[in-house]
């Protein structure tokens, strides 16, 4: 089947490229660029994206798709239409399923169940054997079944003498390993510590928590010369950190969900599970900081850290809720709103966040907007105002602290492996 | 005259006209404990609920006593278990206790916010009696009744909370419901039982007990919580008396004039010395009669709101 995507803005970032152009897709390749008339392309589907924006697909490097184990949360299958419907045409996977991503096998199944989707699965493997951080997964098995990193998720890798082993052993692959920094020994509350913390008098978690386990970290990558990524990174301090690390060399890579650029623990005052998660929100002080941190390029990434919770497990009492939220929908919409329209970013920085960087810190080609290339794209409207609303996410779950959020910007379109989503459509081509 | 609020939830925010009114209904209900027939036909046919989480033995007593003494109808809901272990959700234990038609929920939880959460899930008026370590409402106006019954006034008081302030929702109602008031409040305790911040709410911080002492008219001392603390806040309960503890020695060398609240039950030993328990200087069964008439007066006036 033939497709002309016609006047769309085509930006990728790696490519230096920036114009109006019209492109013809055949079997799902990119076979021409430029102005394309459908009078000379026979028997096409035209869609015309005037105004909008055409860039190289986006990809999430941290969600939880609760399968195997929690298929009433999340499957594999909705969570890629959730992916799809915000956006995104791949993402990777975290290994706290149940079992763990922690055998070769899991990895296949999960590689898989996602081979018909449109949205392409990256499993990222446990790191230790069942996530207990006592003794080495099964790295080189599970790489070559298909993971592209590994990490704990969920839990931190509370010993350094195992955290040098996995850094030493992943660095045989060039893999990064993820880290969930936070140190249990200070992190037993339900919200950060500060004012507000005092004022509810819930058990909180200070920043330190989590800047002690970063600062270790960095230190460990630097002594073992091994790659680390810093997941959904909250403090302030962890930005400067990370910002010094990279100065110095050290192979140090960071992500930040939108959560913990855009809101605070001041909003936990209505006592509402869906504004808790670990790391928890922080304070204006640390959204500056991160902000700061995204512009200068500490910060290589925007993820969701997609985590969806059924409602009986979430509407709880809030110390015995679970932490998550959902986040594949809202990520695009949110970045644009807080990040572009606010002029934090460019959108080519931002596309470098949302697409580029996670690809290149996972090793993963980066798509190219060029004849013969095959399509995996985004197409954007920055300017379309929508409302969020938790009843039509595709996700199976609906624990959002956006819900009714007015957004600027969503995602029209997705087109990957041969497939176009569009319209709550997905249609072959 | 009625209250700005159908719940008490905390007293983070309640206006100042809301405590007054408490206070003076309160002060109306205490004469009535002191008649022969301890009972007024006031919440006649409106049920209650006593939903306790956590047991306190002596908050539901004070509760259902209050609730007695208007005519109310009673029930109670007891558990220690919290839903994460039950099969049954918090959220469908209220809807079936909803279902029963009640008209007020009084709530103690382990956990902090569940007596927010209880608005958005329940029709009744909602009495927060202690939820985490957030708020206890009717300790706090209790104790603010007992320290204007004592002396007269509460605006320019000096008031001390003494102890582990981080552990304590008593020292939270209290910190926010004096403050409107007019009082001053300061906290004393070892810094590890002082939390994030308190000086940003207008609250000064000490370390020193005898100076404490000397520089406030009240002291409101609370409960040291033996099986928390002990080892990780504190090295132990003994050097907690040593350097905190209010004995008459300190007292009488410091300042002869201080009123001690507690909120009991007294550990005797650790924060206040037997003889102080039971000596001139303290009011702590006052506070529990107290107790019973703030709770009638919080009771009446949400039950009769329209
Ligand atoms: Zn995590």
């Amino acid at each position: 089947m033939k497709i002309i995507l016609k006047n769309a803005r085509v930006i990728n970032p790696i490519q230096k490229l920036d114009s109006k152009l019209d492109l013809l897709i055949e079997d799902g390749v990119i076979q021409k660029i430029g102005e394309i008339s459908e009078k000379v392309v026979k028997d096409s589907q035209i869609f015309d994206f005037e105004n909008k924006i055409c860039v190289p697909g986006l990809f999430d490097m941290h969600v939880h798709l609760r399968e195997p184990g929690r298929e009433d949360e999340e499957t594999i299958d909705t969570g890629s239409n959730s992916a799809a419907a915000g956006g995104f045409t791949g993402v990777a996977c975290m290994p706290n399923t149940s079992p763990d991503i922690d055998s070769a096998e899991i990895v296949k199944f999960i590689k898989e169940k996602s081979k018909k989707n449109l949205v392409d699965v990256f499993p990222v493997a446990a790191a230790t054997l069942n996530r207990k951080g006592e003794a080495l997964s099964p790295i080189a098995e599970l790489y070559e079944a298909g993971a592209i990193a590994f990490s704990d998720d969920g839990s931190v890798i509370k010993n350094a003498g195992i955290l040098r082993r996995v850094l030493e052993y992943s660095k045989m692959f060039d893999v990064p390993v993820i880290e969930h920094c936070e140190d249990e020994t200070l992190s037993d509350g339900a919200m950060n510590e500060g004012l507000v913390s005092t004022i509810l008098g819930m058990p909180s978690i200070p920043n330190v928590a989590e800047d002690l386990i970063v600062a270790r970290d960095i230190l460990m990558a630097e002594f073992t010369d091994a790659r680390i990524h810093i997941a959904h990174i909250s403090t302030k301090g962890a930005v400067e950190l990370i910002r010094q690390a990279k100065k110095r060399g050290v192979k140090v890579t960071a992500e930040v969900t939108p959560h913990h650029f855009t809101l605070t623990d001041d909003s936990l005052k209505l006592f509402d599970t869906n504004y808790k998660m670990s790391p928890p929100l922080r304070t204006t002080s640390d959204i500056q900081a991160i902000l700061e941190g995204l512009k200068d390029g500490t910060i290589d990434c925007i993820a969701s850290d997609h985590a969806p919770h059924a409602i009986e497990e979430k509407e709880m009492e809030f110390v015995f809720a679970p932490n998550g939220i959902v986040g594949l929908e809202t990520t695009l919409g949110i970045s644009i709103s807080e990040l572009v329209h606010k002029k934090i970013l460019t959108l080519n920085q931002l596309i470098e966040k949302l697409s580029i960087n996670p690809r290149k810190i996972l090793n993963l080609p980066i798509p190219e907007i060029k004849e013969g290339s095959e399509v995996n794209l985004t197409i954007i409207d920055t300017d379309l105002i929508w409302t969020v609303d938790v009843t039509k996410l595709k996700s199976k779950s609906k624990n959002s602290p956006f819900d009714k959020r007015l957004l600027t910007g969503k995602s029209i379109s997705v087109i990957n492996k041969r497939q176009m989503y569009f319209e709550d459509n997905y249609i072959r081509i | 005259m009625s209250l700005s609020s159908r719940h008490l939830l905390g007293l983070y925010g309640v206006p100042k006209e809301d405590i007054q009114l408490i206070l003076d209904t309160a002060t109306t209900f205490r004469e009535v404990l002191e008649r022969p027939i301890k009972k007024v036909p006031t919440l006649q046919g409106k049920t209650i609920v006593n939903l306790f989480y956590e047991s306190s033995t002596r908050t539901r007593i004070s509760f259902e006593l209050a609730q007695k003494r208007l005519s109310a109808d009673t029930i109670n809901f007891s558990t220690s278990t919290s839903s994460t272990k039950k099969g049954e959700t918090f959220k469908d234990t209220v809807r079936n206790i909803e279902a029963m038609k009640v008209d007020m929920i009084v709530v103690r939880h382990q956990s902090a916010g569940v007596p927010t959460y209880l608005t958005k899930i329940s029709k009744a008026n909602i009495i927060n009696a202690g939820d985490g370590l957030h708020e206890h409402p009717t300790q706090g106006l209790l104790d603010i009744y007992s320290i204007k019954e004592k002396l007269g006034k509460l605006d320019g008081l000096k008031v001390c909370i003494v102890g582990d302030v981080s552990h304590s929702r008593v020292a939270l109602s209290n910190i926010f419901g004096l403050k409107t008031m007019g009082a001053k409040v300061s906290v004393c305790g070892p810094s590890t039982m002082i939390p994030f911040g308190i000086e940003s709410l207008g609250v000064k911080v000490y370390n020193k007990i005898n100076q404490a002492i000397a520089e406030h008219d009240v002291l409101n001392v609370l409960r040291i919580q033996l099986e928390r603390n002990a080892g990780e806040r504190i090295p132990s309960l003994r050097e907690y008396h040593n350097y905190f503890g209010i004995t008459t020695e300190r007292i009488e060398k410091n300042n002869r004039d201080v009123l001690i609240l507690h909120p009991g039950p007294i550990n005797r030993g650790v924060e206040l010395s037997s003889e102080v328990a039971d000596g001139p200087y303290q009011v702590i069964l006052d506070q529990v009669t107290n107790g019973v008439a703030i709770r009638m007066a919080v009771l009446y006036l949400l039950g009769t709101m329209h």
